[in-house]
């Protein structure tokens, strides 16, 4: 089968040169936006970060905001993200970064500025400084990644980690009568007064990352409207810590952690934009 | 209905197989190559040849690294209408 497959390929190949080739810059219809930087990334294969990271790249190219954009980054797998975006970054100790990003827009009201959390930091270290920051409704954006477990240091369970799932920590899977159940959030800063728009989308499908881009453009919209706070969570997976292929954790996370933490809006402007 | 040719350009060097672009594909015309690159992983090679542009591998891909071209063969235009008493005249080029 493999040696078919190679002749193919060479024959593909040169079908391919004879006939005029159509890769031309009027044909082109996708392509990596310019705010990503062709700095190749340090996440698994596989990972939702790089579609998220791409996502934020595209909606700051299409608003053309790149030069008045700050961007917080976070401990965690995501910690080098500034490494990546081509727009003026700052990292934040473990947990703080939604405490940064509300010091940097107080400071400069008129740049966009967002932060890009993952689970463990957002949820767990930095519960207090996330809630609070929600509940003052400072106008931001906030994008959570959520994959249920803590990737950089090896697969330790984290507050967002299913029932009965196993982790270096929870090696007989989560038992929720000692370890609690996990904990819901976004459900928890959908509630707040100060949170103007609160949604919950992935990055598994080409639907959901379609989904996820505008989820994105309306946080950016809604703060250059000085609304309030936008909080965007971004389902995701952790295909080397959750012990999977690529393709079998999109598909557990399909199964498992949309029948726990379900996708859609969870607070939407009340009032009509124009 | 007008013809759709698509073409993808994948980077190779970055590529790291995850297959995440196998299963979005619509037309499943993208395969694991048998090489490596230079990083040891296997990439992502296109051996069919019935692309349609519709960007489904580069929304899911975690790196960025496709580039998606599409061609659209259009309908006929007309180039000139002339009118006179009774009506319109449509007046088109083959080419």
């Amino acid at each position: 089968m493999s040696e078919k497959t190679l002749v193919n390929e060479e024959q593909h190949f040169e079908d391919m040169i004879a006939e005029e080739s159509i890769c031309t810059t009027e044909n082109l219809v996708y392509e990596k936006p310019d705010t990503l930087l062709d700095t190749p990334m340090h996440y698994c294969p596989g990972c939702g970060h790089g579609v998220a990271h791409r996502l934020i790249a595209e909606v700051i190219s299409e608003l053309g905001i790149q030069e008045e954009t700050i961007g917080v980054a976070p401990v965690g797998c995501s910690v080098f993200a500034y490494n990546y975006l081509n727009i003026d970054m700052s990292e934040a100790a473990h947990g703080r970064a939604s405490a940064v990003a509300t010091a940097i827009k107080r400071v400069l009201p008129e740049k966009y500025v967002f932060s890009y959390q993952g689970d463990g930091d957002l949820a767990a270290i930095g519960t207090g400084e996330t809630i609070h920051t929600c509940n003052r409704g400072e106008n931001l954006l906030i994008i959570f990644i959520n994959n249920g477990i803590y990737g950089m240091t090896g697969g330790q369970m984290a507050p967002t980690t299913l029932p009965g799932m196993k982790s270096t920590t929870s090696p007989f899977g989560r038992d929720v009568s000692t370890m609690g159940s996990p904990l819901k959030i976004t459900e928890l800063i959908a509630q707040l007064p100060g949170v103007y728009y609160c949604t919950r989308t992935a990055v598994n499908s080409p639907a959901n990352v379609r989904r996820a881009k505008k989820a994105i453009q309306k946080g950016f919209e809604y703060q250059k409207l000085k609304k309030g706070l936008s909080f965007v969570e971004i389902v995701s997976n952790c295909p080397s810590n959750w012990k999977m292929t690529p393709l079998e954790a999109n598909k557990w996370m399909e199964e498992q952690m949309f029948a726990f933490y379900p996708l859609g809006d969870l607070k939407v402007p009340n009032d009509k934009e124009k | 209905m007008a013809k759709v040719k698509g073409d993808i350009v994948i980077d190779i060097e970055k590529c790291k197989g995850c297959e995440l672009c196998i299963a979005a594909c619509p037309q499943d015309s993208l395969e694991l190559s048998r090489k490596l690159n230079t990083k040891g992983y296997q990439y992502m090679v296109r051996i069919e040849d019935n692309c349609t542009g519709c960007t489904n591998c580069a929304l899911v891909c975690p790196e960025g690294i496709i580039k998606v071209y599409r061609q659209t063969t259009k309908k006929k235009e007309p180039v000139a209408t002339i009118s006179n008493l009774t009506g319109d005249i449509t007046v088109t080029v083959n080419s």
